[in-house]
């Protein structure tokens, strides 16, 4: 912990002084209690529920949390707390990890009560009653007769080759008898499963254990869970940006721990988690925002420790053209700020809980699951309402000034982080046109910086393009996609899987130079004198 | 300057980069006194590179000019001497992010080549984190060990000159991710799972056959590895161009063109454009891609170990 602290220092050469900020206002909670952030985490995930409550601080989920048991040393072990991600086949869930919380998951329903404890990888199976019960060993099933035939010639389809009925199933199943016991009935009463090969028995038994033994198996979060998750089931909220083009973002922006990173994203935060995940904390992250807040309901499934979220500031979108034209002055910040808070909490609670509040929306309750597992949740989360509110009663004003003071010190430091336009990365992944986003983000990057310019589509980017070189201060641009095939690997049945991602965005990337005579500095490449050669003509 | 932490001016024992222009550039060992020659004529390092901030733009004797870049991972891959056959940003891309690599990750990798990897997976794990990458050619991992040096990464990264399938990686029960990229990478596979961590972690094997991936498939499961994927990424790079395309006489008269509302009104503009086109033209922007592209490099497989 010691060690991990003091490494940023002197990293952070530039961004030192908010550093320091950072650690005047929570640095030594934070070192006392590691396990703040996980409870801090718990608590949130409620108070989404009920926007009374959603003024509670971050100090004082702190005090909430010393008062509970310290967490397990070991960061394998599943906590209560955690940010967890089920997984069931090829499918994901992130989930907090609470206690007595009913989870739905793939049609099935269950609490994590029993996980706790279980080092992730774990597998599991849930029983009746909803517990879930680890599956140490998967053991394999032998049907004890090795027969198969070579061909399908004799093999008739007649609809008549299983001899348990739809209801003899279903009795079974209400027996509570066991999947993998029922994939055995299913075998031993099926005409035809001795005449198939062995591949199609292979296949007929897979079939049936998909459907019939269902096993979850809880993980922890990363970039890779996190964004083939989100590609997977909402890629609507992340522009579709498929988890292989995210990859290509991070290596091309060389995101690495200790640089002072621009990251502009709609991407559900997913985008800067990642970000997030590859510095480890160690520099500083100012992310510019549309609208009323960054949205992070990605990002806090990450479950990333309160330190990260130390070195990671925010910038309004809307500001950054008076801030670089120098009519946005710090000092008139402060009253900036407190005309506009109270505004936003009046709305629907404060911005801040707004925002961390949406991962559980997006992720917990998607919608399919939300209408089923609605009315338990709402139920659960009235157990809590009475505690929450004594804690709502015992500071409202105070936690609204604390807010409001946080988000100044924010803004900020993100402020005295752009000062010197001497970033070290930008990133855009966003649903708005990126051409003019990103001529004047660029503005902010240091000469000799990679930037990545992600969108759905393609055309925008040839207008990137054309208008950087236009513009001048960037060289080596290179337009790309990137193409993901995935394989299926098995003895003599070796083959590209039958469905691959049609598309998963492109990416436009550069290198910033100093731009010193806008006319001469885009003729190195050869493009683009051919296209001036057009110009000219005219 | 180092691999792993930006800085602003060029100095001495600095690997820089030279950029001459379209995908044309090479490093170069900034030294006092140094010259290097270019197309655009001589580069005296002592006076137009040191102390020059990287981004610069920097004139040759000839009057020509070239950017001074800082190095980072993926421009080295594009520079450096092969002393192998080597693995490109594309792969390297999918790799980081599969094997979950990040600040203080623990990494073994076999065979080192020439160090392209290397770099990225150095870059990723910094400041915390370590690398023990085996070789077993003596003279590329003696390369190896004097260009991690050179770049400032050496207390990152150690590199041994032993057979990774006879002698394993040299670590025990360390890692939180293996790296293969060797001919026979399932004789590696039960050394691999002796060097990740007691509690787990994640494998990638990286060839170019189907058939070492079947065999390195069938050992991941032996050796009781969950989670087998394997997968391929293709790049695909567009040139961005406008085109014009001709408009086909159709043997209509002048009239009958004119009165198309929208579209006629475009193209009287473009007409203005290119005079000197005989007929009319449409102009759009257009990503086209690169007549030949590289189709396949290699199939990545994928793996993790849990703790039983």
């Amino acid at each position: 912990m010691t060690k991990w602290q003091s490494r940023p220092i002197a990293l952070q050469k530039k961004g030192n002084k908010v550093a320091s900020a950072a650690r005047a206002f929570g640095g030594n909670r934070k070192r006392a209690f590691p396990e703040l952030s996980l409870v801090r985490e718990v608590l949130l995930f409620f108070s989404f529920s009920f926007s009374a409550w959603s003024s509670v601080s971050f100090l004082d989920c702190g005090r909430i949390a010393m008062e509970a048991s310290p967490r397990s040393s070991s960061p394998h072990v599943i906590c209560e707390g955690d940010w967890a991600v089920l997984k069931r086949e090829d499918v994901f869930k992130a989930v907090a990890v609470v206690k007595r919380r009913k989870i739905v998951f793939e049609k099935q329903w269950f609490c994590l009560d029993n996980a706790i404890g279980h080092v992730y990888g774990t597998s599991f199976e849930v029983t009746s009653g909803g517990s879930l019960q680890p599956k140490r060993t998967l053991e394999e099933m032998n049907p004890e007769t090795k027969e198969a035939g070579t061909d399908n010639r004799n093999i008739i389809d007649d609809g008549k080759s299983q001899k348990l009925t739809h209801d003899d199933i279903k009795a079974l199943k209400d027996k509570g008898i066991k999947g993998q016991e029922i994939v055995q009935q299913l075998i031993e009463n099926s005409t035809t499963f001795r005449d198939k090969t062995e591949f199609a028995q292979d296949k007929y038994i897979k079939k049936k254990k998909k459907k019939y033994e269902a096993v979850i198996t809880i993980i922890k979060p990363s970039t890779r869970i996190l964004s083939t998750m989100y590609y997977a089931r909402e890629p609507g909220k992340i522009n579709y940006l498929r988890y292989d083009t995210l990859a290509q973002m991070l290596t091309w922006g060389n995101v690495h721990a200790g640089n002072k990173m621009i990251v502009m994203e709609t991407c559900a935060g997913l985008v800067l988690g990642a970000v997030m995940e590859r510095m480890g904390g160690y520099g500083s992250i100012v992310q510019i925002y549309p609208g009323e807040g960054p949205v992070r309901a990605a990002t806090s499934c990450f479950g990333f420790p309160k330190t990260f979220f130390d070195t990671l500031s925010e910038f309004p979108l809307s500001k950054v053209a008076s801030f670089l034209s120098g009519t946005f002055s710090l000092t008139s910040l402060p009253s900036e700020s407190e005309e506009n808070t109270p505004l936003a909490e009046d709305k629907n609670g404060s911005g801040d809980d707004k925002e961390l509040s949406r991962p559980e929306v997006d992720i917990e309750c998607s919608p399919k699951v939300a209408m089923e597992s609605g009315q338990p949740e709402d139920q659960e989360m009235v157990e809590f309402t009475s505690e929450a509110l004594d804690d709502k009663a015992k500071g409202t004003t105070h936690d609204k000034q604390k807010k409001q003071e946080e988000k100044k010190r924010k803004l900020i430091e993100a402020a005295a982080l752009l000062k010197n336009k001497d970033a070290d990365g930008l990133i855009v992944a966003s649903r708005f046109h990126p051409a003019s986003l990103l001529l004047l983000l660029l503005e902010l990057v240091a000469p000799s910086r990679p930037f990545v310019v992600y969108c759905q589509y393609k055309e925008p980017l040839l207008e990137c393009y054309a208008k950087l070189r236009e513009k001048g201060g960037v060289i080596n641009l290179k337009l790309s996609e990137t193409w993901l095939r995935n394989y299926q690997i098995l003895p003599d049945r070796s083959h590209p899987k039958l469905i691959m991602s049609g598309g998963g965005g492109y990416l436009l990337t550069g290198i910033t130079v100093k731009n010193e005579s806008i006319n001469t500095s885009d003729c190195l490449d050869e493009p683009s004198s051919k296209k001036r050669k057009l110009q000219e003509h005219h | 300057m180092s691999f792993i932490e930006y800085g602003d001016t060029i100095k001495e024992g600095d690997t820089a980069i030279v950029f001459l222009g379209h995908e044309s550039m090479f490093p170069v060992k900034v030294q006092h006194g140094g010259k290097t020659q270019t197309k655009y004529g001589v580069i005296r390092h002592s006076t137009d590179l040191i102390g020059k901030k990287y981004g610069s733009k920097v004139t040759c004797s000839k009057g020509g000019w070239v950017y001074i870049l800082y190095p980072t991972p993926e421009l080295w891959t594009l520079n450096l001497r092969h002393r192998t056959q080597i693995l490109y940003s594309t792969d390297i891309s999918l790799i980081t992010m599969m094997l979950e690599l990040k600040p203080g990750s623990i990494v073994c990798e076999s065979g080192t080549g020439s160090a392209s990897l290397s770099h990225a997976i150095i870059r990723t794990i910094a400041p915390t984190g370590h690398l023990y990458t085996i070789e077993f050619h003596q003279q590329r991992a003696e390369k190896a060990i004097e260009e991690f040096e050179e770049h400032k990464v050496g207390h990152l990264v150690t590199v041994k000159t032993q057979d990774v399938c006879k002698n394993g990686f040299g670590v025990t029960n360390v890692a939180d991710a293996v790296f293969l990229d060797i001919p026979s990478p399932w004789e590696a596979v039960g050394h691999a799972k002796l060097a990740l961590k007691h509690e787990g972690g994640r494998i990638c094997s990286f060839s170019p056959c189907i058939e070492q991936v079947q065999r390195t498939c069938l050992a991941l499961e032996e050796h009781g590895f969950t989670e087998i994927t394997t997968s391929e990424i293709l790049l695909r790079v567009y040139n961005v161009r406008t085109i014009s395309l001709q408009i086909p006489d159709l043997g209509k008269t002048a009239d009958g063109n004119s009165s198309t509302g929208v579209d006629g009104g475009n193209l009287s503009n473009e007409d203005a454009l290119c005079p000197n086109l005989p007929q009319e033209t449409i102009q759009f922007k257009s990503g086209v891609p690169l007549k030949e592209m590289v189709g396949h490099t290699g199939y990545l497989t994928f793996a993790t170990k849990n703790l039983f």
